[in-house]
């Protein structure tokens, strides 16, 4: 018989928790929920647009009844829950209803606090945090005038912008001098008044309440020091307590939030609780993205796969005021340990503020342009070292300027029609509609749901936007994130447990971290094939399972299921033997087109997968070897003319590239990795846009480091200067294993060398030469095992030559 | 009217991989999982016609290689979120040998 599972609290943590729980245990338990609301969960974040009018209740249902009955929860609504006898191990409503359990999970969420001022009990005195309460707003917009709002926080403010479109006048009455003080620094907050006032609101500043005035309806607010404004209504803002009364009752330890331990559980080993209602490390939170943590652990345990723990969250804020841009995150008042970047352009509405302590973010507050707090979110979270980057750090990271979506850089001001995602062709409008309608809250799900940002993803900025615009902030706040979904453990924990338990293939490394697929899939496989040959050469075998098509058939598939062809050139340099060949390749498989490729190779295109190996032994008779453009690995290197011919040039580029090139073809690498040797600055190969780039001088030769060329364009850093080309191999052999050893697979060196930051390579490349002489030898060895023509391989036959005829051919 | 066919023996497909058959109506994929259990389906992804023969396979699903839709080897639909489906045939093994009912 199923254990049976009892839930109480119909909100956004409870529900979500069930929701994570049948994901993953959708057998395990009868699930029973009570919610003392008499609707189905729903968002609560967008009762405010639905106080605004901007969304009606209908659009922020998020579970209705019809989920409850698909998945077999029985739900209980309009019940409260009075009661729990914890030794019988059954729940008690306040109808008198009762259902056992085996395990219970308090969700119960938090209260408004109402001060207990003299005439708080008032009819017209209301807290702003249900349906219920949107309605009476609402309702008492149709018929009264004015309004009072206490208390100048997030909520205060959403509800009294929202009243104010409702046609009341609104007073916003705030204690402190400045707004949302505990999202907000005095400078912005002022500004953020300002614009308020603009719009139409009101306020009273450092203003205590005393008593509220009227007979059975409220009238009006008296003051401490004595003033009075009339009110047909006043919405407490003030702040939320942590819902404990059902705990409190039932004699669960809880402070000032039920107490839980990282695993979500409380002093009761049958209970466990999520949500507001929690108190876990100290902290307790009113934001949605920690308490979805919370849910995702939770359901972990709930489930007895005992993986995961929360450790607790950093947060970040965004009002939903439509028209106005703030964001805040961390710290963002500062000490005397820590230092600030400010920027403001007061007459363009713009101010942001960062605090830096020992080099590292510890908070932010923007105003007017919020475009980077994602970004500035995750350096705070990754507690990433910006020393390197300190200077244009406050310029943002532009990524929204990348190429794809036509410069676009503010969702809030882009058209229904206008397309988001190049790669894909979502249109805004179709964005929202997805998260409005299927109920998305990550950049995964929209990912999942729509293919937005799913491809190349320069559109993720974009998307975030969206994603908070139409729902809030819930950029979650994990540190590390898993590697894919069959595993709760990261990229740095699997690599180092690759290199600490000798795990030499992707089975062992499956077993050893208790994998959740057996198989893996198409996310982890490759990478975890990558690992285990670049942690271990000699040992481990390649599994050409696991590697994505185009390495596994040595060519880049095409969109119509053809492929593409291209032989190396070393250094850019061919022969006219070598292009006879090629072009007696292309009339005697009748390819449809030949190409001069931007890393200069020349690329034949739409050969038929059966006909690969027959060109390739035709390209290997004339000398010619896989140029790899299609793998994770070099592909080229490319070159100018240099010394040899070029009057400006300053040293042989071409040979140094040759040499390069044939340093370091066949290795694999977390990602793709292009070189470029220039014979003076003025840079014809384009070395600074390459992932290790050199630009010939007259002393010697500049090396450059992660560049990029593609959707982010990103100009390389300068890794150091040396004098002879004996150096730049050893340097390029020692980044080149660095980047191997150290990055996420699919990282690019410009993403992971702004993760780990230039200083580190510099230590470990530059700055220390043992370690830069190791590295280097420690790739020499794994290209002992790398270099060897895989065309040449597939031609005599050496590996499986089957994948390339088809197993039968049946005539019609 | 059944229209079985042989195509060939279990060991002519890698674990995990695919294979293709070529029929009159077009390319049939026949898959072997980790088990060593065999599938087929027509060789065309339902989203734009990718090669699924040429995707990675994990558990009884396959991830085409042109945009990562996952496709269950056993009926043929996309799983979700994204919709659609691709032809799926009747697989018997006798012996190491596979057929194949076609259409
Ligand atoms: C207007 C508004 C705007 C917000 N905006 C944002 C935002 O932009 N971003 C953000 O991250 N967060 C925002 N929040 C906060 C967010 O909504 C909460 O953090 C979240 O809903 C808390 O989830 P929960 O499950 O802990 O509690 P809830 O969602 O409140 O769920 C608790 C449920 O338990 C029920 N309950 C309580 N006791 C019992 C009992 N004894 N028996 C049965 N049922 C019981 C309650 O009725 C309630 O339905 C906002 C909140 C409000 C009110
Ligand atoms: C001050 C600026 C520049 C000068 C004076 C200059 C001069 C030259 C010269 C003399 C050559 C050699 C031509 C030959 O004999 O083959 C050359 C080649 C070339 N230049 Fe420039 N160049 C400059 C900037 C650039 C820039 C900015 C780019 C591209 C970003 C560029 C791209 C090229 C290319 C692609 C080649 C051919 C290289 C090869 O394949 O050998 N040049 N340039
Ligand atoms: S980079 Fe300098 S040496 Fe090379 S082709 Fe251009 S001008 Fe000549
Ligand atoms: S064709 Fe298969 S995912 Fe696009």
């Amino acid at each position: 018989m199923k254990e049976k599972l009892v839930l109480v609290g119909n909100g956004m943590a409870g529900v979500r928790t069930l929701e994570e729980l049948l994901k993953i245990a959708p057998e395990k338990y009868d699930i029973t929920v009570f919610g003392a609301e008499p609707y189905g969960n729903y968002n609560r974040i967008l009762l405010s647009p639905v106080l605004a009018g901007e969304k009606t209740i209908d659009e922020i249902m998020l579970n209705d009844r019809q989920w409850y009955e698909e998945n077999n929860i029985t739900l209980h609504t309009g019940k409260k829950i009075v009661n729990v006898d914890r030794k019988a191990r059954k729940v008690i409503a306040d109808d008198g209803s009762e259902a056992s359990y085996d395990r219970l999970l308090l969700a119960t969420g938090s209260n408004p606090f109402i001060i207990p001022v003299p005439g708080h009990d008032k009819t017209g005195v209301i807290g702003f945090r249900d349906i219920h309460d949107v309605d009476t707003m609402l309702e008492c917009a149709k018929s009264h005038k004015s309004a009072v709002v206490i208390g100048g926080g997030l909520l205060g403010l959403e509800a009294a912008n929202g009243l104010m479109l409702q046609g009341m006048t609104v007073t916003v009455v705030h204690l402190m001098d400045t707004l949302m003080e505990r999202q907000m620094d005095p400078v912005s907050g002022d500004m953020l008044k300002l614009e308020l006032e603009t719009k139409g609101l009101n306020f009273l500043m450092e203003a205590q309440t005393a008593e509220i005035l009227g007979g059975d309806r409220v009238s009006g607010v008296r003051f401490k020091d004595g003033s009075e404004i009339s009110a047909d209504l006043v919405v407490m803002a003030a702040g939320i307590r942590p819902n404990i009364e059902l705990a409190e009752r039932i004699g669960l330890h809880a402070e000032r939030g039920i107490i839980v331990n990282d695993t979500m559980q409380t002093f009761d080993p049958k209970i466990y609780s999520v949500g507001e209602c929690v108190q876990h490390r100290g902290e307790t939170y009113g934001l949605v993205a920690p308490l979805f943590e919370q849910a995702r652990v939770c359901a972990n345990h709930l489930a007895e796969y005992g993986i995961g723990l929360y450790e607790g969250s950093v947060t970040s804020t965004k009002l939903k005021v439509t028209g106005v841009d703030l964001f805040s995150a961390g710290d963002f008042i500062g000490n005397e340990s820590t230092e600030e970047i400010v920027m403001k352009d007061a007459a363009n509405g713009v101010y942001k503020k960062l605090i830096l302590k020992d080099n590292k973010i510890s908070g932010a507050v923007m105003y007017g342009d919020t475009v980077d707090g994602a970004w500035y979110f995750q350096l705070l979270r990754d507690q990433t070292d910006v020393s390197d980057f300190r200077a244009s750090l406050m310029f943002g990271q532009a990524h929204l300027g990348d190429s794809g979506h036509s410069g676009e850089n503010a969702a809030a001001a882009m058209s229904d029609e206008m397309e988001v995602c190049g790669c894909n062709g979502v249109t805004k409008g179709c964005v929202v509609k997805a998260i409005t309608n299927e109920g998305l809250f990550t950049l995964d799900e929209v990912r999942a749901h729509t293919k937005a940002s799913a491809s190349c993803g320069s559109c993720t900025g974009l998307v975030e936007q969206l994603l908070a615009s139409t729902v809030g902030d819930y950029s979650a706040s994990t540190k590390a994130t898993p590697m894919c979904k069959c595993t709760d453990h990261c990229h740095d924990t699997v690599r180092a447990a690759i290199k600490d338990n000798h795990l030499i293939s992707i089975q062992a490394v499956r077993e050893h971290l208790e994998w959740r697929e057996p198989d893996g899939c198409a996310a982890c496989r490759p990478a975890l094939n990558f690992y285990v040959l670049a942690a271990w050469p000699a040992e481990a075998v390649d599994d050409p399972q696991s590697r994505f098509v185009n390495e596994r058939v040595h060519a880049n598939i095409q969109k119509d299921g053809s492929y593409s062809v291209v032989p190396r050139m070393w250094g850019g340099l061919t022969t006219p033997n070598e292009l006879r060949a090629i072009a007696d390749v292309a009339d005697k498989f009748e390819v449809p087109m030949v190409k001069v490729t931007g890393g200069q190779r020349i690329d034949l295109f739409g050969i038929k997968k059966e006909d690969l190996p027959a060109v390739w032994s035709d390209l290997n008779d004339a000398g010619m070897v896989s140029g790899h453009a299609y793998g994770k690995t070099l592909r080229t290197v490319k070159t100018c003319v240099g010394s040899e011919w070029c009057r400006f040039g300053t040293q042989d580029s071409t040979g140094l590239g040759v040499q390069l090139e044939k340093l370091t073809w066949g290795s694999n690498m977390p990602h793709k990795f292009k070189i470029a040797v220039s014979g003076c600055p003025r840079n014809c190969a384009e070395a600074t846009i390459k992932d290790f780039g050199v630009v010939c001088v007259d002393s010697g030769y500049e090396l450059h480091v992660a560049g990029n060329g593609g959707i982010k364009v990103r100009a390389t850093d300068l890794l150091c200067k040396v004098k002879t080309e004996e150096e730049v191999k050893e340097y390029c052999g020692a980044f080149i294993q660095l980047y191997r050893e150290e990055a996420h697979y699919l990282d690019r060196t410009a993403p992971w060398i702004e993760r780990v930051g230039l200083s580190y390579v510099k230590e470990k490349v530059v700055d220390d030469a043992a370690s830069r002489q190791m590295l280097n030898e420690r790739f020499i060895e794994s290209q002992k095992y790398s270099q060897s023509d895989p065309w040449a391989e597939r031609v005599s036959g050496k590996s499986a030559p089957n994948e390339f005829t088809p197993l039968k051919v049946i005539p019609g | 009217m059944s229209n079985w066919v042989e195509v060939g023996a279990v060991d002519d497909i890698p674990r995990l991989g695919s294979r293709v058959l070529q029929t009159a109506d077009g390319d049939v994929a026949i898959f072997r999982a980790a088990d060593d259990t065999i599938f087929a389906l027509r060789d065309s992804c339902p989203h734009k016609d990718g090669p699924l023969s040429q995707g990675i396979v994990h558990g009884y699903t396959v991830t085409c290689p042109l945009h990562n839709w996952k496709i269950s080897l056993e009926s043929g639909e996309a799983q979700g979120p994204d919709e659609g489906c691709t032809g799926r045939y009747e697989v018997k093994v006798d012996s190491g040998r596979i057929s194949v009912e076609l259409k």
